[in-house]
């Protein structure tokens, strides 16, 4: 697996780090029947950020409160520290940022903050819980008088209070401006050098392709898919053709080869005109791009591009 | 920091003295919050006051009901009235709040012991119970001139402390099974018709008899029943009675809350 991680991607932990938090075979049936989760497995590792993507009411949320020990499995194992999330000792070593609609208005985020820390035996120093959440200055706000990204940036500081070994971040840059996003993105890449672990669930793409070691796709209660960034757009790319390399590339150019002549080029996957441009998926670009480039001399407007990670989610999660 | 990243919790006797504080300053916390809570404050402590004030001191002509002032006899009533409203909206409302916006969620994911926020709870409801009654009592005194002894009063608090359990029950089973946007409402619902029927705002022997009857089965009147027989009015039952009216109401709100629990549990 580390043979194919992107430079940008290189990450302290492996695979074989400690298991910090486990799912496994867990199936959630819900007293009204639903099933949010059906024989999902997911390992955490010491030190890693993984990313929990799928769309609403794939049961990202309910996997979440499972590992929290909040809610209990139909069937399977939940092991955090290799052991019980529920005890007072594990819950010690977690932190958890919800997506908390309001926390007691009339309480100061100094309060709120000191109030979290008192719950464990070796805090966060104050000062430092509040530089790091980016909290400077409104500490005597009440929690109701806060801008929505505030709420949240307190609410990080309530999940880092413990000096956790494994952080639950649900959504946590929601509302947050660029700036705030990009200093919470850097807190939590810095708990992750320092051998913490990160689940995060998002709905930006963008911060999972950012932030993540590993994505995990859930849809309808399975894991359809998991991997680096890279590995997830490449998959997510090849399941409308046969391969499933992992060097896929989407190559965009105007040309007046036909799409069958396209389609028996090497390395070629897909291949559409779309408003006078030819989209060409293709496993080998290199190759492709010579064979093309041979081909029609009077190709134009030529671009070449990884797969967006939106694309392969929306393709990975689609039917 | 880092360092310390898979070293086991601190010891047992820090654990201990960990946990006590967390209680205290749950307990603190959650008092400190409701009374910056205007719409709380302001309304549990004023609704009685001026109730009291109305019915019990201007309305009063001198008379006596069963040996005891009227200004005193209604001093009962509305006490008991005032601590009612502390832990219904002090619990119910706070409670059914905190688990529509997932409030409840992120503290019971956290170290907190589970029951240190029920303690917090009924603790600052107590807390407001005892300020309602003392300041009813400091009214009735100055203004109608009733007599309480030292006595009199103690036992009023004691009652406060163990009378706000059952109406935290009560408001705990309310926050359980009524949405969120529908708990106040549902409470005021409860609580008026309760007070009036307990015989909390006007003596329960002028309410038509079927009401008396009804009245054995309302925590608010055993509770009230217990608070006269302090100021040595010869209640319609005995103490015991009414203490087993008082335990055998929260056993019942305790045996429903447990349903909801369970039930709203399996459903998160």
């Amino acid at each position: 697996m580390s043979a194919v991680l992107d430079p940008i991607q290189a990450t302290p932990f492996t695979t074989s780090s400690p298991a910090v938090a486990t799912l496994s075979h867990i199936t959630k049936r819900y007293a009204n029947g639903v099933l949010a989760l059906d024989d999902l497995s997911l390992t955490l590792h010491r030190g890693e950020i993984v990313a929990l993507l799928g769309p609403n009411g794939a049961g990202k949320s309910t996997a979440v409160k499972l590992l929290m020990g909040l809610s209990a499995p139909t069937s399977g194992a939940v092991r955090i520290f290799d052991a019980d999330p529920r005890h007072a000792a594990t819950r010690l070593r977690t932190g958890v940022m919800l997506q908390v609609g309001k926390a007691p208005e009339m309480l100061r985020v100094r309060e709120h903050i000191n109030i979290f820390r008192g719950y464990y035996p070796n805090p966060v120093p104050y000062a430092d819980l509040v530089r790091a959440a980016g909290l400077e200055g409104i500490e005597s706000r009440m929690f109701g008088q806060l801008s929505g990204g505030q709420k949240q940036r307190a609410l990080f500081a309530l999940a880092l209070a413990g000096d956790p070994d494994l952080v639950f971040l649900d959504e946590p840059t929601v509302g947050l401006d660029i700036e705030a996003r990009r200093g919470m993105w850097a807190e939590i890449r810095s708990l992750a050098a320092r051998g913490k672990t990160v689940l995060l669930t998002t709905h930006y793409l963008e911060e999972a392709d950012a932030l993540a070691h590993r994505i995990v796709v859930i849809n309808k209660g399975r894991v359809i898919c998991e991997g680096t960034p890279a590995e997830v757009k490449s998959l997510g790319a090849a399941t409308t053709g046969t391969s499933t390399s992992r060097t896929l590339k989407i190559i965009r150019c105007v040309t007046e080869v036909s799409n069958s002549t396209l389609l028996s080029i090497p390395g070629v996957t897909a291949a559409e005109l779309t408003a006078g441009v030819t989209v060409i998926s293709s496993t080998e670009p290199e190759r492709t791009l010579r064979e093309l480039l041979a081909l029609d001399q009077n190709l134009h407007s030529l671009e070449v591009q990884s797969p967006a990670l939106e694309d392969a989610f929306l393709a990975l999660t689609s039917n | 920091m880092s360092a310390t990243a898979f070293t086991l919790p601190a010891a047992r006797s820090n654990s201990f003295a960990r946990t006590l504080r967390i209680f205290l300053t749950e307990a603190r916390f959650e008092f400190v919050r409701l009374l910056r809570t205007r719409a709380f404050s302001l309304a549990v402590i004023g609704f009685p006051v001026i109730f009291y004030l109305f019915f019990g001191l201007i309305m009063n002509r001198g008379e006596h009901i069963g040996g005891v002032s009227v200004a005193k006899y209604m001093l009962a009533g509305y006490a008991v009235f005032g601590m009612v409203g502390a832990s219904l909206f002090g619990i119910g409302g706070g409670l059914a709040s905190e688990l529509s916006t997932g409030w409840l969620e992120l503290k019971r994911a956290s170290p907190m012991p589970p029951f240190a926020y029920v303690v917090a709870k009924c603790c600052s409801a107590v807390v407001f119970g005892l300020i309602i009654v003392t300041l009813l009592t400091l009214l009735g005194i100055t203004i109608a001139h009733v007599s309480i002894t030292p006595s009199e009063y103690a036992r009023m608090m004691a009652l406060t402390l163990v009378g706000t359990i059952p109406f935290a029950c009560l408001g705990m089973v309310i926050a359980l099974l009524v949405p969120f946007n529908a708990a106040p409402g549902v409470i005021n619902m409860i609580y008026l018709p309760m007070s009036f029927c307990g015989g909390l705002w006007i003596p329960i022997m002028m309410l038509p008899h079927v009401l008396q009857k009804f009245a054995l089965l309302l925590p608010t009147y055993h509770l009230s029943q217990l608070v006269l027989a302090t100021f040595g009015y010869a209640s319609a039952g005995s103490a015991i009675s009414h203490w087993f009216g008082l335990l055998g109401f929260t056993l019942v709100m305790l045996g429903v809350a447990a349903l909801a629990y369970r039930r709203l549990e399996q459903n998160s």
